[in-house]
C-alpha cells in the first residue's frame, strides 16, 4: 500500500465527523479476511506489541491461547481505560468502533473463541454507547455471542485478572496471579486484549505484516495512539509513528518546550522525565524508552509546566494510587498510603526528619508484594520522580521550599494525602 | 525430595504474624506487620518448622509449594528485555550536602 504512513488507525473521515459507520468502514478499507492460524503467524511477523501498557507481543499472546490442548476459549476486548492521563482507547472506540470489532472478530475466529466480552469503562459514556450501537449494527453478522460489559470505574478495574474476575463474578478486583491464557473466564483460556491492539490487528489482517512494519522502528514497529495533556493543554489524542522523538510531538502540538519542567511518560505507572537538552530527542516507543529507564506504557504524555512542581505532582498521583488500591493486600494498602502521606508532607514543605529515607525503605519494602502489580507500578513512578526531581526533593526536605512555587504559594498548596 | 518454597497468598494474608514468630529464619515482618519471605527454597533443616508455620496460619494464606515453572520461565527470558521492571529498589539518590 502506498501513500503517507500516518494516519492509520485514525484515517478516514475527519475526526470531527464522529463515529464511522459500518458501511463507511467497509467502503473505505473493505471487509476483514477470516481469521485463522495464518493470522498468528502474521502477527508474529508484524512485531505488534500490545498497546494496553505492558507492551507484550500480541502474536505470542494469541498463540498461547490458540494452541491450547482442547476446549472453549474466550476473547475479552479491554476498553476499561482507567488511566487518568489516557483518552486514546475511548477516542478509538468512539470514532472507529469497527476497527476494534474487526479485531475482536478476528481474535475469536483465530483462537476459536465461543464468546466475546467487550469491556468498556462505565465512565466513558460516549464510547460505551458507540460500542453498543456498533455491535448491534453488525446484526446477524456475529457468529459468536457478544456481551457488552460496563466496567466499574477504577484504576485497577482494567488489570487483566480484575477484568476476568468482574466478568465472572461481578468483582473488579485483581485475583492472585494466574495465567488467563491457560485459565481465564470460567476456567477457559482467555485472550484479554486492549482495544488499540485489536484495531492494529484489523489493519494487519488486511495489509500484512510488511505493511505494518513500514512505520515505526525495527524493534517497535507500527504507529501508536498517544494522549497529550497537562500544562494548560487541552487533552488530545494523536497518532504517531513509534520512535518519533518527543520534541517532534510537542512541536506538532504547538507546545512551547521552554514552558515545560517535565513530562510524565506512560501514565501513573510510568516514569517522569525532566525536560532538559536531551529530552526532546527521546524516542517514543516501548523499547527505546525502556533502554533509557523510561516507560511508553499506554502512550500517555502528561506535561508538567515550569510553574508546576514535580514533587507536588508526584504526591498527588501517589495519593490517587493509594486510594485506588483494591484494598486486598496489606503491603499495598498500608505501604502506598504511607508512601503517599510522606510524599505529600514533602510536597507542602512539612517533611518530618527522615522522610526521604523512609520513602526509600518503604518503596523497597512494598515492591513485588501485591497480588497484582499495582504497588510495583506506584513505586516505580515514585522512584522515577526521585531521578527526575532529586534536587527538588532536597530543597523541599531541607528548606521547606520549592523552586516552582516558592514561599506562600507552596504553603497554600492543598496538602493532598497529608490532610 | 523436591525443594519447596514458602508462598504467601497476599490477598488472604491479614498480617497475623504467626509465621514470623514460628519461622524467623525465613519470615520477617514489614512495618505494617505483613510477612516478607526470604527468596529461594526452604532449607531441609527448617522444613518441619515451615510446615508448622503453614498449619498455624489462621487464614490459610501460607503454603509450601514447588518452585513455579512460570517463575523459571520468567527468569529465563529476563535477560532479553521483555518485561520492564520498575526501578523501585533503585532509589539511590541522596540529598546533596549543603544544598
Amino acid at each position: 500500500m502506498n501513500g503517507p504512513i500516518l494516519p492509520r488507525l485514525l484515517a478516514g473521515p475527519p475526526l470531527g465527523a464522529g463515529t464511522e459507520s459500518l458501511a463507511d468502514h467497509v467502503a473505505r478499507i473493505g471487509r476483514a479476511p477470516v481469521g485463522g492460524p495464518w493470522l498468528v503467524d502474521e502477527l508474529d511477523a508484524s512485531g505488534l506489541l500490545g498497546r494496553g501498557g505492558a507492551g507484550f507481543p500480541v502474536g505470542r499472546k494469541w498463540r498461547s491461547v490458540a494452541e491450547r490442548p482442547a476446549g472453549p476459549a474466550v476473547v475479552v476486548v479491554n476498553g476499561a481505560e482507567g488511566e487518568p492521563g489516557s483518552a486514546k482507547d475511548r477516542a478509538l472506540m468512539t470514532l472507529r468502533p469497527h476497527l476494534v470489532l474487526d479485531g475482536a472478530v478476528l481474535a475469536a475466529e483465530t483462537i476459536g473463541a465461543e464468546v466475546v466480552h467487550v469491556y468498556v469503562g462505565a465512565e466513558h459514556v460516549a464510547a460505551l454507547r458507540t460500542m453498543h450501537a456498533a455491535i448491534l449494527e453488525r446484526g446477524a453478522g456475529w457468529r459468536v455471542p457478544v456481551f457488552l460489559v460496563a466496567a466499574p470505574r477504577g484504576y485497577v478495574a482494567g488489570e487483566q485478572s480484575a477484568v476476568i474476575h468482574y466478568i465472572e463474578a461481578g468483582d473488579a478486583r485483581p485475583t492472585t496471579p494466574y495465567r488467563p491464557w491457560e485459565r481465564g473466564v470460567d476456567g477457559a483460556p482467555t485472550l484479554v486484549q486492549n482495544v488499540e491492539s485489536l484495531a492494529h490487528v484489523a489493519l494487519i489482517s488486511r495489509h500484512g505484516a510488511g505493511w505494518f512494519a513500514e512505520a515505526g522502528r525495527a524493534h517497535s514497529p507500527g504507529t501508536a495512539l498517544v494522549t497529550l495533556s497537562g500544562a494548560g493543554l487541552r487533552l488530545g489524542v494523536r497518532e504517531i509513528e513509534l520512535g518519533t522523538p518527543l520534541g517532534e510531538v510537542l512541536d506538532s502540538a504547538g507546545v512551547d518546550r521552554d514552558a515545560l519542567r517535565g513530562v510524565l511518560l506512560g501514565g501513573y505507572f510510568g516514569t517522569w522525565a525532566r525536560l532538559d537538552d536531551g529530552t526532546a530527542a527521546l524516542p517514543l516507543d516501548p523499547v527505546g524508552l525502556r533502554e533509557r529507564g523510561l516507560a511508553f506504557g499506554a502512550g500517555v504524555l502528561t506535561l508538567l509546566g515550569r510553574d508546576e512542581c514535580g514533587v507536588d505532582a508526584t504526591a498527588r498521583i501517589m495519593a490517587f494510587l493509594a486510594g485506588e488500591s483494591a484494598a486486598q493486600c496489606g503491603p499495598c494498602v498500608f505501604g502506598l498510603r504511607a508512601l503517599a502521606d510522606a510524599t505529600a508532607r514533602l510536597a507542602v514543605g512539612r517533611a518530618e526528619p527522615g522522610d526521604l529515607g523512609r520513602i526509600e525503605r518503604w518503596a523497597a519494602m512494598v515492591q513485588g508484594r501485591g497480588a497484582c502489580a499495582h504497588p510495583d507500578g506506584a513505586v516505580g513512578l515514585l522512584a522515577s520522580s526521585f531521578v527526575a526531581f532529586g534536587d527538588e526533593y532536597a530543597r523541599h526536605a531541607e528548606r521547606g521550599d520549592c523552586s516552582a512555587t516558592p514561599g506562600p504559594a507552596m504553603a497554600a498548596r492543598p496538602a493532598g494525602a497529608a490532610a | 525430595m523436591a525443594r519447596l518454597e514458602l508462598r504467601v497468598d497476599r490477598i488472604r494474608c491479614d498480617g497475623a504474624g504467626l509465621c514470623a514468630e514460628l519461622l524467623p529464619e525465613i519470615v520477617s515482618l514489614d512495618d505494617w506487620g505483613y510477612p516478607i519471605v526470604a527468596p529461594g527454597a526452604v532449607p531441609d533443616v527448617l522444613l518441619d518448622h515451615a510446615r508448622r508455620a503453614v498449619e498455624a496460619c489462621p487464614v490459610l494464606a501460607l503454603r509450601l509449594a514447588e518452585p513455579r515453572r512460570a517463575s523459571t520461565a520468567r527468569r529465563a527470558t529476563a535477560s532479553t528485555p521483555a518485561t520492564p521492571r520498575p526501578a523501585a529498589v533503585d532509589i539511590r539518590w541522596q540529598p546533596p550536602r549543603g544544598a
